[in-house]
C-alpha cells in the first residue's frame, strides 16, 4: 500500500471537512447533496472531498452522471495504522537498549 | 528502519549493532524496556512485562498491585534466529479472547555480519481481526464499526 500523502487525522483537523465527513459516515451522499446540506460552495465541497479521498476517509464510485461519496471501511487500514505506529516505535527503542554498552554481554 | 506491507501485515526491518544472539536475547528478556507504555490494558502501571522463554509460555504485563494481563502466547521460540508469538489484543486494545480472531507476529534475527543483525519483524494476519465488523453497514455509525477511527474520531469531534 502505498504511503499516505495526507494523515487522516490531519484531515479532520478542518471543521468543515469534518462536517463533510459526518454527512459521509450517515449514509453515501453524491457532491450535490452535500453542498445543499451544508453551508458550503460545491466547488469547496469537492476540494474537501479530494482532501479525505487523498486521506483514505471517503471513496467515490459513479452514479449515473454523479459520483456518490462513502466513507471507507475502516477495517483492516486503520488496524494496520495503528499497528504500525506501535512497531516503529517498539523497534526504536529496542534498538536503543540492544546498542546500549552493558558490562555482562560486552 | 524500513515499512513495507502487503493489505493484511505489516513488514519492518531494522538494523541494530549487536550480534544475533544478544539481539535474540534483549528481545525476550527485555520486551517490557522497550515496549510503548501507552498501551497498557492493566488498570494499573505496569511492573514488568514477562516473556516467558519457551514456546507455549505467555507474554503478559503485571500490575504494580500484582494484576496480570496475558496478551499473547510463544508459538515458536527458537534463539537466536526466530520467535513468533500470537497477538491476542483487539483493534479496540482489549484482550481478544475469541482465538479466532487474533493475529500473530513473528520476529527473524539475522546476522548482518558478527556485530550487526538484521531483526525483521512481520505481524501479519490481520485480517482475522476484522472479520465480522469491517464492512458492515450497519455497524459504520456505531463503535463496533470503526473500532479505532471512531474512537479517535470521537475525541476529535468533542472538540468542537
Amino acid at each position: 500500500m502505498p504511503t499516505l500523502e495526507v494523515d487522516p487525522w490531519a484531515a479532520l483537523g478542518d471543521p468543515t471537512r469534518r462536517a463533510i465527513f459526518r454527512k459521509v459516515v450517515e449514509r453515501p451522499r453524491a457532491v450535490g447533496e452535500l453542498a445543499a446540506e451544508l453551508p458550503v460552495s460545491r466547488p469547496a465541497v469537492s476540494q474537501h472531498l479530494r482532501v479525505l479521498k487523498v486521506a483514505q476517509l471517503v471513496a467515490d464510485e459513479a452514479a449515473g452522471n454523479r459520483r456518490i461519496y462513502r466513507a471507507q471501511s475502516a477495517g483492516v487500514r486503520a488496524l494496520r495504522a495503528d499497528l504500525d505506529e506501535f512497531w516503529g516505535k517498539t523497534l526504536a527503542a529496542y534498538k536503543e537498549v540492544v546498542e546500549k554498552p552493558s558490562k555482562e554481554n560486552r | 528502519m524500513s515499512t513495507q506491507a502487503a493489505e493484511t501485515s505489516i513488514l519492518r526491518s531494522i538494523i541494530v549493532n549487536a550480534p544475533a544472539d544478544r539481539a535474540f536475547q534483549v528481545f525476550t528478556e527485555n520486551f517490557g524496556a522497550f515496549k510503548p507504555p501507552e498501551h497498557n490494558m492493566l488498570s494499573v502501571e505496569i511492573a514488568e512485562t514477562i516473556f516467558e522463554p519457551r514456546t507455549g509460555g505467555h507474554l503478559y504485563d503485571r500490575g504494580v498491585d500484582g494484576s496480570e494481563c496475558r496478551w499473547a502466547r510463544v508459538l515458536a521460540y527458537e534463539p537466536p534466529d526466530r520467535v513468533v508469538f500470537s497477538w491476542d489484543i483487539s483493534p479496540r486494545w482489549q484482550i481478544e479472547t475469541d482465538l479466532e480472531r487474533t493475529s500473530e507476529v513473528e520476529v527473524r534475527f539475522v546476522p548482518d555480519g558478527p556485530a550487526r543483525t538484521r531483526v525483521e519483524l512481520e505481524h501479519r494476519n490481520l485480517d482475522r481481526h476484522g472479520e465480522g465488523w469491517e464492512g458492515t453497514r450497519e455497524g459504520v455509525g456505531g463503535a463496533e464499526g470503526w473500532p479505532l477511527y471512531l474512537e479517535r474520531f470521537a475525541l476529535i469531534l468533542t472538540k468542537d
